[in-house]
Parts: structure tokens; C-alpha cells; sequence
């Protein structure tokens, strides 16, 4: 039995936790959610330095070649803090999605750049407040042109390149494929939106006969965007439990900290069985995560198992744990020169970026009607 | 990362099997979860020691205790094993747990040479069982507040009180008890620990019988009954250090739930037709059934987590603490939900009629006493926030007051 990560993948982790405790500091995440920044940029050309952001890039393609499971050491690290960085626009998503899809055109022309982080990458699902699915999708590509709206997209305003879902034509989940565009033509627009979380830059998009080119196989962007989306929960999961441990140490330092009643608070059971609850969930989420993270890495046939898994989990231990969090603080959790905030936004951020938790329970559920058949 | 076992437990695992399919019948997973036995509990008794001499003369019964006790000498990681190997077979279980568990734990660590050299061995092949003699009516979470009293008489000691939750007292041969001594001095510092012959005159049993109908748990009550100071625990004073060595034992002897799981509740739903269509397709229902494969699956991986340090020779994370937490309120409320998908029918608890034998009933019956045997919900929290997170003990009214002094049902 060895399931835990290598020594090797550990020593990048503390490497990874040594510069972000170094460099990304609440008040550092501060500084974007109270300015008009869309990410913060020295925290990111950092990342980029120390090679995290090409961690599992190929190395003919300009990354370092290692695997999926340096990327979720990684990801636990970005999500305790918070980061207000485009990790995972630029590498889970556009080009993990590059890797799986792209023709040896298309990684020659893009991988080099996400991995360097000379440029930022994203993925453009969503066209306002519904979950994206092949129905509901009205951007088009046809004839080369992409032709539509997408809001809200990750990183939208400072990505140069995305992968974008878009109505080909063809009928059922055939509706869809996913397409390649430089986000920097004229042909493109864009302005950033408002968010619940301002630490993570959102922009609306709208392309009007903007030039694309296909990734992977027409008609089939559902599939392949799904299977972009299980591995991105993995990672999403890590980032996840990292914020979860965050939050729980956060309220458990205050409520040592703070006295009502002539006692510290975290005497009290009420307040000793919620942080005994976060714990609980964040524990399982963990066990859940790191086995999303042996699926991935092996390439493993239940992926969508092992990821819906782990998100579901650890979606559900961050809600619980930042809005916690919140409340073990009081009134001072609640205002805006308080840290709880980052968590409490981020954890709904992450909820939904890939879709909520009762789609990926549905998700789930269809996996084991498959493996299961009575 | 990987659940590949290292060549030496490979080898290991590979013994125990052959050993196993030697020996035992494997078991049938068709319908095993819903396969009870109809043998009586005393036929079962008598299986079962024929199953424990084998076992032990095998090494197999004690793999982590010394060779001279009888163990193999084995690590923990060789111990489990061992348990996932026999799981896959039909074999007794659920009547040496709690005295190979904790009874004889605590004797190595406190009893003379000579009383081990007499007990150990027979405890361990089978010849006798023994029980735990720890819980009282007025003392449950809060053991320390027992009231079963001791008195010196010569050579020995008087003991007068009651027992209760005392697993498997009607069929055990010996004991182990922790009493109170000196009620004048503070409660943790007047107890006294004892075994004793379950047989000896004064000790009558009584079986308490539960909401799910079954009865493995008695009162046990005390009158005048005669234990040789020999057979003392520890000095005069210090039960509860000794008591501590048990409780330590405890949360390894209590094992993780078993019963009906996500896979049966996908398949009741499956089967079961509701008023839209299949309960399968029912939104709720999915929702559900996703949390509770998702927790399934996290605590199966949390023990993985476990067995990997005890693989690599390191003492476990804090991580398995979580798993009663979790299992006994997943129990009791997919009984519940899964009751709730056959309607009104859900009350049927008729082997016949009731879906898997009416395995969902009788788990929500039995799940109500599981979240409390063993350190209820609120306890084990209380042992997270202290143990795991380093939160402050409660503030406590009894530490350093006389025992009968302190406020108690009979003394508000």
C-alpha cells in the first residue's frame, strides 16, 4: 500500500507552500479583490519561475514533463492562500484541454507559451447564468468563424488564447465542439464583470467572425470538454482542500484566541463539534482527492468516477468550512477588513466553476448505473 | 502512488490466502449482506472456538502480539491483511473482539507473569472468553463516575453495584472491572481494577434486550461478591490509569460499520418504482445516493491513507479518528431514506416482504445504538477538537471535588 504522494512531490509542495507563504499573504490577495487587477501578477511570474505552471506540460512542448499528480501537490498550495492567480484557467483547463484535443499544430503553437506562462489561457463554457450543455449553447463556429457571447470566462480579460465550446451543428451532444481562439484579433471584445469573487478576474466575451480553429474531432467538444472537466475537478478538489485546511486553521486560531464568557470560545462544544465537523469533511475530502489524483495520473478508466468523487467532496468540506469560518468569528468575520472573505468567495467561486455539485452527483450516479448494472 | 503491497506483504497476503482457502469456506458475496444466521447463538459460540484454536495454532489469531504470548511477532500492516484476507470468507466472528481486543491488552500490561502464563493462552485459542466490565447506569461517556464499589476484606475485596452494556457477559468465563475504592477522594483517583471468574458467587446477568430486538449486551450485578486481591490490576487508587490502558484499545477494537451500503441502495432503487418512475431516476434519490458513495468512498480511502504509514513503518496520521464519526450517522439515515423510497411499505420489517430481508429496517434499528457503543458522536468530537485539533477541555465542575460531593441524579 502506498498511497500518498512521493518524497520528491512533497519537496515541491513545501516548495511551492515556501513561496506563496513568502509572496501571497491575505494582504496580497487584498490588494486584487481591492483593485481593478485581474490577477495579482508578481505572485503569478513567480509561479511561472519556479516552472509550476509547465509542471505537467511535456517537455518537447517547453514544460517540465512531470505529471499530474506535481500539479495537484501544486494546486493544494494555490487554494490554502487563495491565490489570485490564473493557474487554473491557463494550465487545468486550456492546456490540459490542448493535450488531450490539440493537433501537434496547435500544442506546438500554444503549449510552449502556457507553460512558460508568457501567455494566460482559458475556457469559455458558460453564456450567462446557466450551466453550459449542448443545448443552451448559441455561440457558433462555422466556416472557420466563431460568432457569440461567453460570460462568464475565467480570465477573460487577460488571456491571449481560448478554448471555446460552440454550436457545430449537429444534433443532440454532436451539437458542440470546442475551438481554438486568439483572444488578442480585433474581432474580439471583451470587459471584465463583476464577481462574488473580485481575487479571480472574470470577463465578458463576445466574438463576431473571429477566427478559430477546430480542436479535436467536430461534434465531439461535449465529450471531450467533460473529460476536461474530470481532470480540472481533481486539481479544482486539491485547491479545494488546501482552502478547506485554510479556513478550519483560521477558525480554530481565533476561537483560541478570542474569550466570551470568561473562556476561550474554543472551549465550548458548540464551537469544538463544528471545528471537529470541518475536520471530518476535510479529511474525507482529502482521501477522496488523492484518489482522483491516482485515477488521473494513472489515466485510469474510472476518471469520472474517481473525479465527480472528489469534488463532490471536497466542494462540500470548503462550503462548510468557510462559511464556518465566518461564524466562529462573530460580527468581525463578517467584515471586509476580516481574511474569512477570501474563503467564504472563493469556495462558491470553485463550487461552480466547473459546474455545481448536484450536476456532478448526477454525474456520479450514472457512472455507478454503468459499473453497476444489476 | 499506488495500492500495490510491498513484495514482503505480497508474500504475506499470499500465505494467509492459501491458509484461508485451506481452511475456510468462501464467502458467498451474492447475498451476503443479507444472509443471517439461524443458528443459535450458543451453536455459533462453539463454531466459533473451533475457528479460534485453528486460527491461533496458524499464527494468524494474535499477529501483532509477542511470540511469547502466542502472537506471531507481525506488524500491524500483516494484521491487516490478515482482516481483508479473511473478510472475503465465511467465518465466526463477534466473540473474541472485545477480550482479544482490549481484556487481554490491559492483563499483558498489568497482570504478574504467572496470571499471563495462565489467561493469555486459553483467551487466545478460544477456551475462554472474557468480557469488560466498564459502563454503569450513571456512568456512560463519563465512565470515571462509576459507582460499583470495592471494600478490603483480609485477603480480598467485596464488590457490590451493577454493570450495564457489558457485550457478551452470558457467555464469557472472565472479566475485567474497574470499581470504586474510596469515594471520599477525587473521581478518578478512588478507582480500583480487578479480573474476575464471571462464574464467582454474587454475579448475576441479566440480558438487556435492544429497540432492534436483539440482546448482546447485559446488566451485570454485584452482590458481595468475593475477588482475591491477587487478581487486582494495578495499585489501590489507580484504576483509571489502568482503565486508560482498555479505553486505548478501544477505538481499535470497535471495527467500522458494516451493513447495507450505496451499492444496496442502488440497487433498491433500481427495483423500486415510484410514483414518476424508477426511484433511480428520481433526483433526490441521486443526490443521496452520490453523498453517500462519495463518504463510502472517503473513509475507504482515509484507511488507505492509514495502512500506508503502517506500511511504511510510521505511526498513522490523526485521519482514522474520523471514521465512527462518519459511518454511524451514514447508517442510520440511508436505513431511513432507503425506508422512505418503499412508502407507506417501508414499515414492513418482514423477512419476506422487505427488500434485501429487511436489511434497511433493521440497520435504522441498529444504527441508533451504534452512534452510541464504543463513545457516542458528541464524545468522539470532543476527542477530535482536543486530541486532533488541540482545543481546550470543557471547563470541569468534578475534577477536583471529592467523588460524593459531586452533583448527581440521586444528589441534585
Amino acid at each position: 500500500m502506498n498511497f500518498d504522494f512521493s518524497d520528491d512531490q512533497k519537496m515541491l509542495k513545501d516548495q511551492a507552500r515556501k513561496f506563496l507563504e513568502d509572496k501571497c499573504s491575505y494582504a496580497d490577495v487584498r490588494t486584487v479583490l481591492e483593485s481593478d487587477a485581474s490577477h495579482h501578477d508578481d505572485v503569478w511570474q513567480g509561479l511561472c519561475d519556479l516552472g509550476f505552471t509547465g509542471a505537467a506540460i511535456p517537455e518537447e512542448y517547453g514544460g517540465l514533463g512531470l505529471g499530474a499528480l506535481e500539479l495537484c501537490v501544486v494546486a493544494e498550495e494555490l487554494g490554502r492562500c487563495a491565490a489570485p492567480v490564473p493557474f487554473s484557467s491557463s494550465i487545468y483547463m486550456a492546456a490540459e484541454a490542448l493535450k488531450l484535443g490539440g493537433s501537434e499544430a496547435l500544442k506546438q503553437a500554444w503549449l510552449p507559451k502556457l507553460a512558460s506562462g508568457e501567455i494566460i489561457g482559458t475556457l469559455a463554457a458558460a453564456e450567462g447564468p446557466a450551466a453550459p450543455s449542448p443545448r443552451n449553447t448559441k455561440t457558433t463556429f462555422a466556416n472557420g468563424k466563431l460568432n457569440g457571447r461567453k460570460l462568464p470566462v475565467p480570465d477573460g480579460e487577460t488571456a491571449s488564447v481560448a478554448i471555446v465550446l460552440a454550436n457545430t451543428g449537429g444534433a443532440g451532444e454532436q451539437a458542440v465542439s470546442l475551438v481554438v481562439v486568439d483572444l488578442t484579433q480585433s474581432s474580439v471584445t471583451r470587459s471584465s464583470v463583476e464577481t462574488i469573487d473580485p481575487t479571480r478576474g472574470h470577463a465578458e466575451i463576445n466574438f463576431e467572425d473571429a477566427d478559430a480553429t477546430l480542436l479535436g474531432v467536430a461534434g465531439e467538444g461535449w465529450a471531450l470538454m467533460k473529460r476536461v472537466e474530470a481532470g480540472a475537478a481533481v486539481l479544482v478538489a486539491f485547491e479545494q482542500v488546501g482552502g478547506t485546511e485554510a479556513a478550519l486553521h483560521m477558525a480554530k486560531d481565533y476561537s483560541l484566541d478570542r474569550y466570551a464568557f470568561g473562556r476561550q470560545i474554543g472551549s465550548y462544544q458548540a464551537i469544538k463539534h463544528k471545528l471537529a465537523d470541518m475536520y471530518v469533511k476535510l479529511e474525507l475530502a482529502r482521501s477522496n482527492a488523492y484518489y482522483g489524483a491516482m485515477v488521473l495520473a494513472q489515466e485510469g478508466a474510472d476518471l469520472e468516477l474517481a473525479a465527480a468523487s472528489a469534488r463532490i467532496s471536497a466542494t462540500e468540506a470548503y462550503r462548510f468550512a468557510a462559511q464556518e469560518c465566518i461564524q466562529v468569528h462573530g460580527g468581525i468575520g463578517f467584515t471586509w477588513e476580516a481574511n474569512p472573505q477570501f474563503h467564504y468567495r472563493r469556495s462558491k467561486l470553485l463550487a461552480l466553476s466547473l459546474g455545481s455539485a448536484s450536476r456532478w452527483k448526477n454525474r456520479l450516479v450514472a457512472e455507478l448505473e454503468k459499473s453497476n448494472v444489476a | 502512488m499506488d495500492f500495490n503491497d510491498t513484495p514482503e506483504e505480497a508474500k504475506f497476503r499470499s500465505e494467509a490466502r492459501e491458509w484461508l482457502t485451506a481452511n475456510a469456506r468462501q464467502r458467498d458475496t451474492s447475498n451476503a449482506k443479507a444472509s443471517v444466521s439461524n443458528k443459535s447463538e450458543a451453536e455459533r459460540l462453539v463454531r466459533a472456538k473451533q475457528w479460534q484454536a485453528l486460527k491461533a495454532e496458524a499464527g494468524y489469531a494474535a499477529i501483532t502480539w509477542p511470540t511469547e504470548y502466542g502472537g506471531r511477532g507481525g506488524t500491524s500492516i500483516q494484521s491487516v491483511i490478515y482482516s481483508q484476507e479473511e473478510a472475503n470468507f465465511d467465518v465466526p466472528r463477534g466473540f473474541f473482539e472485545i477480550g482479544l481486543g482490549m481484556c487481554i491488552p490491559t492483563m499483558m500490561k498489568w497482570a504478574t507473569p504467572e496470571q499471563n502464563e495462565r489467561y493469555v493462552k486459553p483467551a487466545l485459542f478460544g477456551e475462554e472468553v472474557w468480557c469488560q466490565l466498564f459502563s454503569e447506569p450513571a456512568a456512560g461517556s463519563d465512565v470515571a463516575g462509576l459507582r460499583t464499589k470495592c471494600e478490603r476484606d483480609g485477603d480480598d475485596w467485596i464488590i457490590n453495584g451493577q454493570k450495564v452494556w457489558t457485550s457478551g457477559a452470558h457467555f464469557c468465563d472472565y472479566g475485567i472491572i474497574v470499581t470504586r475504592s474510596d469515594p471520599t477522594v477525587p473521581k478518578h483517583k478512588g478507582l480500583t481494577f480487578f479480573f474476575l471468574d464471571m462464574k464467582t458467587p454474587g454475579i448475576e446477568i441479566r440480558p438487556i434486550k435492544q429497540i432492534s430486538g436483539g440482546a448482546g449486551f447485559n446488566e451485570v450485578f454485584f452482590n458481595d461478591v468475593r475477588v482475591p486481591d491477587s487478581q487486582r490490576l494495578g495499585d489501590v487508587g489507580e484504576g483509571w490509569k489502568v482503565s486508560l490502558t482498555t479505553l486505548m484499545n478501544e477505538r481499535l477494537a470497535i471495527g467500522g460499520g458494516s451493513g447495507v451500503d450505496h451499492e444496496e441502495l442502488l440497487k433498491l432503487a433500481r427495483e423500486t418504482e415510484l410514483e414518476e418512475g424508477p426511484a433511480i431516476k428520481d433526483s433526490n434519490v441521486r443526490e443521496k445516493l452520490a453523498d453517500w458513495y462519495v463518504q463510502s468512498q472517503g473513509l475507504k480511502y482515509t484507511k488507505f491513507r492509514t495502512l500506508t504509514a503502517l506500511s511504511k513503518g510510521q505511526v498513522p496520521g490523526a485521519e482514522s479518528s474520523i471514521g465512527k464519526i462518519v459511518s454511524g450517522p451514514k447508517m442510520q439515515d440511508l436505513g431511513s431514506f432507503a425506508m422512505d423510497i418503499q412508502g407507506q411499505g417501508g414499515i414492513l420489517q418482514d423477512g419476506d416482504e422487505s427488500p434485501m430481508g429487511a436489511a434497511f429496517q433493521n440497520q435504522w434499528l441498529g444504527a441508533a445504538g451504534y452512534r452510541i457503543a464504543g463513545g457516542t458522536d458528541e464524545i468522539l468530537r470532543n476527542i477530535v477538537s482536543e486530541q486532533v485539533l488541540g482545543l481546550p477541555q470543557d471547563i470541569r465542575v468534578d475534577k477536583k471535588v471529592p467523588f460524593n460531593e459531586l452533583a448527581s441524579n440521586s444528589k441534585k
